[in-house]
Order: C-alpha cells, then structure tokens, then sequence
C-alpha cells in the first residue's frame, strides 16, 4: 500500500515537473490572450461613439420651460433646501404680475455632486439634470451656472428632457 | 577664513535605511504613504501614514438629513458605492423600526452582489497589475464597464448612485433591466471568470508573488479585526451574510469559500469564489424579482418616511405636503442608538448611529473594514521585500476614501 502510495506520489511530481517545464501554465495564458486578440472589439472611438444613455442619467443640469414659454421655476427652494453641497443659490420677488418668480438661481457646478435629488425635489419638474456630460471648463468661473445659462440649456435640450422625463415618468 | 573640515558621510550601519512609499506612487491605490525602514531590500517595518483623504464625513453628516445624508456614503468606499449606502440605510432603518417592502430587499441585494463583483473586478485588475499582469486588468475593467451601465440604468449615475434609500430604494428597475442582468451574469460566471482565473490560477508568475507572501493565522485576523476576504483568507469561516443574516439573505443559497493557509494567494482564490457565488445570488434574485415580487411597491408606503410618487404629489395636496416636509424637514428618526453592519466587499462595514431625536443624527461612527486591515500592514511587510509590499497593499484591498473618511 505503501510503496503504491510513493509511485502515484512519485508520478505526480514527474507530472508537476512536466508541466512546469512544458511551460503549460503560461501558454495558457497566452492562449487566453490570443483568442482575446480576435474577439470583438469593445473600444469606443469616444468622441464620435458614445454609449447609449439611461433616461435617468444625471449630467448637466437644465431649467426648463412650460411648452407656452412660461418658466417653471415658482422659487420654492426645495431644491435649494435639499442639496447636500449647498450647491444652489436661490433669490426671488415677486414679478410685476404678481406672480412669484427667481431672480437669481444659481447652481456652483464644482460643488454639486450630482446625486440628483434637486430633480427629485423639484414640484413642478423645472430644474432636471439632463443628459450632457461634456461641459468641462478651463476656469471656475463658467461653471458657476446662472439663471440665463440654465434656462438656455433647457432651451436647447428641451426635446430631450421631456421625452426622459416621459419614458421614466411610470417610475418616479 | 573659514576653517573647512572635510567629514565623510558614513553609512550608518545601525540604522535602518527609511523610504518613503506613496502617497504618489501608483501602486500605493490612492494616498496611502508608507515609511518604511529597510535593512537592505527587506522590509523591518511598515508605518502607513493615513489621513490625506480625510473629508470629515462623519462631522458632516450631523449637519445633513438623514436623506442627505446618503451620497456622502458612496464616496467612502468609492468601488463598491452601492454596500454603503445599504449600511446607512439598514442603520437608520433599525432606529425607526420598519421593515422595508421584499422587492426593495431583493433589488438591495441584487444590487449589493452586483456591486461585489464591480469591486473585486477592481481589485483582481489592480493587484494583478501591481504583481505585472496587464491583461487581466484589461479584462476586468472591461467588464466592471457592465456593472456601470446597470448602475447608470436604475439610478442615474454610472458611480455615485444614491439609490437606495431609508424605506426602500429609490425608483423600481427599469423595464427590460432584470434580462440584461441575467445575460451578464450569465457570461460573467461561464465565461469571464473561468477566463481570468485561467490566466492567474496557476501562473507560475503570479503563484511566485503571492503563494506565502503577507501569511496571516487565524489567531492574528481575529486579533487585528480583520473581516471579510482577509478574515476568510486564513479559515476563519465568517460572513455576516451567513452569520447574522441582513435583509433577505437568509432565504437565498449561497456558500462561503474558506481559504487555508491565509497568503495572498488563498485571499485571491476566496475573492474570485465570492464572486462567483455573487453571480448564484444575483440568478436567485433575478428569479424572484421577477417572478414572486413583480410589480409589488419598491419602497415603504409610509409618506413620513419616504416621499409619495410625483403624479400622486401632483394631484394631491396630503401627498405635496409629504413631498415637501420630506425634501426640507426631513424625517425625524426616534432617540436611540443602534449598530448597523453588513459585508461590504471589503468586509465588515458598519455605522453606529445615534440620533437623540430630530431629523438629524447626532452622531455617526463609520465602521471601515479597510483601516482594520491597513493597521495589519507592519507584521504582513515584515520580512519581505520591497516588491511584496505591493502585493500585500492589493491583497488588503484597501480604498482610502472609506479608511480616510
């Protein structure tokens, strides 16, 4: 019994060696590699090709409108209220037509942290995070967002925004 | 005239030569700064210096709801977002005594295993990387790609979620997201892993580099207060999954590998096992999503605690007030205080909460399982070389947002 037990002991060791020598462990590494080397591609040429966006994304942030032009901010500050970076700024009065509007709405795009709870916050679906994320700036300075400069990215991606807003709404 | 005396430098030889590691250097993960004291190209001591990613977290989250709390969770441990959020809510969750809806629960799960295997992707890349193997970061980070687009589909962000919630999670899966999952999952088990284990398993490179190198007994894990894949690595069978099941864990079937000689190897094989059970959880949790809890409420109907749906908001002036005492005020969580833990990626990751009433808590001691293991760093150096201390720093798998806080 025990003289079999020392062959098979013996022949495992020979096995070890062999395989050690037949440098077995790396070639199939290298295989592994190589069969990669002709799969699909996963690259994406970024600037040209992007992946496909959620309709939740959280990017850059948008002011909307309603569809006869009125703004929809009524300055209630909830989203001033629930921004855990305190990344709003908000001041409003009373517009000549009684009706309460922002004066200032500020967003200091470096301190948001994007969680989106503005959005989720906001009653009446004015303030959104939209889909753009390619709004890199050179000085602090631009990224401090006014009131003009989110109304004009509402402006701009207003299609867009509401069809997220529509193919998510079931959800929310 | 200046008197000159030309006095030559000496080495000194019974001082250890000091080096500083860090906090730049790429393989440090982050700003870690090690000194340590080399006698030659062996390491006598290792003295991780910590504190330069220090935010102040927990000060900041007594001035913060406890919903604003949240995101400042998923930058703790910033490759496994989700598993901090879960331990937030689960803390602020015992205080007020619900129970949470069992969709919520299986979709916290589902997403907790998702974000498992998201962090050992990361870190099966980065310590194969740091030993010299650069295929299989291309590989898992290729893949951890995946783990994002879903992330990105059910809350938004590709990283910092901010999806779960106290009460729940934040909205339902998106249609058509638990197929999508499946099929990853799928490839993920029969036909990643079987691949990067197959480059790493039985490399003989890799097997030279980490079979033997930073051993940890039993005895010393236990001392040290190591927890997770770092615990488990030495044979201590312990997961908090199994040992004191959180929120649907007790009904699903999973295993928990053990490793045997507690080297970074062993580490390795648990690490990459645990992800292959995270795939057998998520299948399990697909299944019921789909089939037992379908269609049923993802967060808890009590409007105190979680804000009603906006077309509910929009129609109806109880559920506006809700919707806006929750978004301002808050909600006020009862005088207490509780320990809340669950098995993060990186091992036991806890909050210890206490509130004194009021919609803000009044303390929060965050549990890192990363600086437990990081105090572990001298006696696992010790001895080795200069090159194994990359190896033990990836094998402890340490983040620094969550040990710097």
């Amino acid at each position: 019994m025990e003289i079999w037990y020392g062959v098979g002991n013996k022949m495992k060791n020979l096995l070890r060696h062999l395989k050690q020598f037949l440098l077995l462990d790396m070639l199939q590494g290298f295989g592994i590699t190589l069969a990669n080397l002709f799969r699909k591609k996963y690259t994406l040429m970024y600037p040209y090709e992007t992946t496909p966006i959620s309709p939740r994304f959280r990017g850059e942030h948008a002011l909307r409108r309603y569809p006869n032009g009125e703004e929809r901010c009524i300055a209630c500050k909830l989203c001033e209220a629930v921004c855990p970076a305190q990344a709003i700024t908000i001041e409003a009065e009373p517009r000549s037509d009684g009706s309460r509007r922002t004066t200032r709405y500020d967003i200091d795009m470096v301190k948001c942290i994007y969680c989106g709870l503005c959005e989720e916050a906001c009653p009446v679906d004015a303030i959104v995070e939209g889909p753009n994320m390619e709004f890199a700036a050179e000085d602090r300075k631009t990224l401090v967002y006014t009131k003009a400069k989110l109304l004009a990215n509402g402006e701009r991606l207003e299609p867009t925004l509401a069809e997220r807003l529509k193919k998510d709404g079931g959800y929310r | 005239m200046m008197q000159t005396t030309a006095t030559v430098m000496q080495p000194a030889a019974d001082q250890p030569f000091t080096l500083n590691f860090g906090p730049q250097h790429p393989s440090a993960h982050g700003v870690l700064r090690l000194v340590l004291e080399m006698d030659g190209e062996v390491v006598t001591k290792a003295d991780p210096h910590i504190g330069l990613l220090h935010r102040g977290t927990e000060k900041l989250i007594e001035h913060k709801t406890y919903v604003q709390a949240l995101p400042y969770f998923d930058r703790l441990d910033y490759v496994s977002m989700m598993c901090q959020e879960h331990v937030w809510c689960l803390a602020v969750e015992k205080l007020l005594e619900i129970e949470i809806p069992k969709r919520a629960q299986y979709i916290r799960v589902l997403f907790s295993e998702v974000t498992r295997i998201a962090n050992h992707l990361l870190w099966v890349g980065c310590h194969a990387l740091d030993v010299g193997a650069m295929a299989v970061f291309l590989y898992a980070f290729k893949e951890r790609e995946f783990t994002f687009d879903f992330y990105e589909e059910v809350s938004g962000a590709r990283m910092h979620a901010n999806y779960f919630r106290p009460g729940g999670v934040n909205r339902d899966l998106p249609e058509g997201l638990t197929a999508k999952i499946r099929e990853w999952n799928r490839n993920f088990r029969t036909s990643v892993l079987p691949m990067l284990e197959g480059l790493l398993d039985g490399n003989r490179i890799w097997k030279q580099r980490t079979v033997g190198i930073g051993v940890v007994t039993p005895e010393q894990a236990q001392d040290w207060g190591f927890t997770g894949a770092m615990l488990r690595g030495s044979g201590v069978p312990w997961d908090l999954r199994k040992s004191q099941p959180y929120e649907c864990y007790g009904e699903l079937q999973f295993d928990v590998p053990v490793g045997k000689n507690g080297d970074s190897y062993d580490r390795y094989l648990c690490r990459m096992e645990e992800m292959r059970q995270s795939t057998l959880l998520i299948e399990q949790c697909l299944d019921k999503l789909e089939g037992e809890f379908a269609g049923q409420a993802c967060k808890i109907q009590n409007f105190k605690i979680s804000p009603p749906k906006r077309n509910e908001m929009k129609a109806d002036m109880e559920a506006l007030i809700h919707h806006f005492k929750y978004f301002t005020e808050g909600f006020h969580v009862p005088e207490g205080e509780c320990y809340a833990a669950i098995e993060a990626p990186k091992g036991e990751m806890g909050v210890y909460l206490v509130s004194v009433g009021g919609n803000k808590p009044w303390r929060v001691k965050i549990r890192a399982p990363g600086y437990a293991h990081l105090q572990g760093l001298d006696f696992m150096a010790k001895g080795h070389l200069l090159a194994d201390v990359t190896t033990i720093i990836g094998t402890q798998d340490v983040v620094f947002g969550e040990i710097d806080r």
